[in-house]
């Protein structure tokens, strides 16, 4: 009789016809599904959105203040500019910035966590660092940082990167510490191998799961971070139709116009939601250790 | 017990002085030059040396430093750049509805967040708790802007319950301040709610497994006291620490509530500073808002003492 391997994730799916085996992963992890889904359906919106949604800039002023009807779908701010068109380019912003946060936060904390776990002696030092940054709270932070400088893309997401980062290197630095203490990585020292290697090679793999659970919850809270700079006058320069900027915008004439908040609002609402599904139902495939604290 | 809360105590002060030694370098590597900033563009050699020295920013960085953290110590913040008022009696004349809003805050979600998290745990899986998860997933998908405009359209604007924006010093009245603070407090405190009613669920569903519940249900008591004494008090420890671990939420939060309800406290302060590029009091609210944080830990570390009598340092 012939061994074969299978894991229990294999066992799980039924092998057959593909169809079934999607619908199988489907039923399993409605949650993952879900959350991809909008999030793919919203960064087709955002590819798309120079043919479906015209010109976000140009103004009419004879149809300032619109309500939404069939020729503005989602009606129409003071200057008469076309809300739908504002919000849809509007995605563009936050998917940008909740990604490239993410990303960045993603990898400075995995080297950070790295080292710091395995090099014990400058863990003190730079743990101490990461409280201190955890103590300031995220949206002041940012605004400080972006206070001495022009705005931008590119300062706000270094903004919102730096507060993420000690969230990121906390989950890290915890997993390093106890995969280091297996007795395979003590035999993998014994053994003589490098330490890059064994960094690489032994822990590196174990620590991916949790880092890209918490990087779909940076992602989250980057987005909702960034909404708010833009939001306070502090964000990407208020020319660029982001969802924060035309709330912002939409503020003096909120009681007469209240689509002008609403609609942008709720879109950073599902976005979020989106990427907080789909960190959840990876969490709880990916890491059930994680799942079960919470 | 007297030892363990010196130790805490003395263990805060590692941290502030990160934050401190954080804040005055970003703010002094920070690209663009403060100075330039506020003598404005086009401003002569002369000028741009007065504000320096104003500043104190001609002497050495360590002296800067030093003096910056003195002062600190002694309740002196610096001075605003625009008002020229000091930065410590601005923050104590924003400080009342900050303090209210936070508190308040605090009160309407503890108030609602630790019921329904008892709630949902006592009808795991039924109706009740599935309405109850499904609040906490959208809660924490809902911006704090988002909910306040909605609250305000529907309970100002069209209904007229409540004041749409503003607020009423407790000199006022107590119902006119309180009426005030409604809103703002259930805006603010959405985020909070969903995440202590998830915790509250999580722990209730542990404790609720035990045997000594068991034996207080089979023995006749009610189950009001069986939920309230026997689980809840053994469930507090994750309850006590996330309340104190969203306070930091909280005060995020306070700078964008405050100005969707165009509440005149440290939240408005820091943003309009922030929009002058007043940067002492930028500084010296970040100085106060992470105290502030580490304070609510530090609390939160001493009443695990009370909470759980196993516990002994």
């Amino acid at each position: 009789m012939a061994l074969t391997s299978t894991t229990a994730n294999d066992a799980l799916v039924p092998a057959g016809r593909p169809l079934a085996r999607i619908a199988a992963f489907v039923r399993r992890n409605p949650t993952i599904v879900i959350g991809a889904v909008l999030l793919v359906g919203l960064i087709a919106m955002t590819l798309a959105a120079p043919w479906i949604a015209g010109d976000p800039f140009r103004q009419a002023p004879v149809n300032r203040l619109r309500p939404p009807s069939e020729r503005f779908w989602f009606g129409t701010d003071q200057f008469g500019r076309d809300v739908f068109s504002r919000t849809v380019h509007g995605a563009r912003v936050s998917l940008i910035v909740g990604l490239t946060v993410a990303g960045l936060a993603g990898l400075i904390g995995l080297v950070i966590g790295l080292v710091c776990g395995y090099f014990r002696r400058i863990d003190g030092i730079a743990m101490r660092v990461m409280d201190g940054i955890m103590a300031i709270p995220s949206i002041l932070l940012a605004i400080a940082l972006i206070t001495l400088t022009r705005p931008g893309l590119g300062i706000v997401i270094a903004a919102i990167v730096i507060p993420e980062v000690p969230r990121i290197v906390r989950v890290v630095r915890a997993v390093v510490l106890s995969i280091r203490a297996q007795p395979y990585v003590e035999s993998a020292i014994a053994g003589g191998t490098r330490t890059a290697k064994l960094l690489a090679r032994h822990i590196l793999p174990n620590t991916l799961a949790p880092l890209i659970v918490q990087a779909t919850y940076v992602c989250a809270s980057a987005m909702l971070i960034e909404a708010g700079l833009s939001f306070l006058g502090a964000g990407v320069p208020p020319e660029i139709p982001s969802w924060g900027n035309i709330i912002a915008q939409g503020r003096t004439f909120f009681q007469i116009a209240p689509w002008t908040i609403f609609i942008p609002g709720a879109f950073l609402a599902i976005t979020v939601l989106a990427v907080n599904m789909l960190g959840d139902g990876l969490r709880d495939r990916l890491d059930p250790r994680l799942a079960r604290r919470m | 017990m007297t030892a363990y809360i010196l130790r805490r105590l003395v263990a805060t002060l590692p941290v502030m002085a990160v934050v401190a030694v954080f804040v005055f370098v970003l703010l002094r590597l920070a690209p663009g030059d403060p100075v330039a900033i506020i003598a404005g563009e086009d401003a002569t050699v002369e000028q741009l040396a007065a504000v320096r020295s104003k500043l104190g920013l001609d002497r050495p960085i360590l002296e800067q430093f030093a003096l910056w953290v003195l002062g600190m110590l002694q309740g002196d913040f610096g001075t605003s750049i625009f008002s020229n008022l000091p930065v410590s009696r601005l923050i104590q004349q924003r400080l009342e509805p900050t303090l209210s809003l936070t508190l308040a805050t605090l009160l309407v979600a503890v108030c609602l967040a630790v019921p329904v998290g008892v709630l949902a745990a006592w009808k795991a899986h039924r109706l009740v708790d599935r309405l109850v998860m499904g609040f906490a997933v959208l809660g924490f998908a809902s911006p704090v802007f988002l909910v306040g405009y909605v609250l305000i359209y529907v309970f100002a604007v069209k209904l007229g319950w409540l004041p749409v924006q503003g607020y009423r010093p407790l000199a006022d009245g107590l119902w006119p301040w309180a009426e005030g603070l409604i809103l703002p407090a259930l805006a603010l405190g959405i985020t909070y709610m969903a995440l202590i009613a998830r915790i509250t669920r999580a722990s209730m569903l542990e404790v609720l497994a035990q045997d000594y519940i068991r034996t207080a249900d089979s023995k006749g008591l009610s189950t009001n006291r069986v939920l309230i004494v026997h689980a809840l008090k053994n469930a507090s420890v994750p309850i006590v620490t996330v309340i104190g671990i969203g306070v930091a939420l909280l005060i995020s939060g306070v700078v964008i509530t405050e100005t969707v309800f165009n509440i005149p406290g440290l939240g408005r302060l820091t943003v309009d500073a922030v929009l002058k590029r007043d940067y002492p009091i930028v500084q010296g609210l970040i100085i106060v808002f992470a105290a502030a944080k580490v304070l609510v830990n530090l609390v939160i570390d001493i009443s695990y003492v009370f909470l759980d009598p196993r516990i002994r340092y």
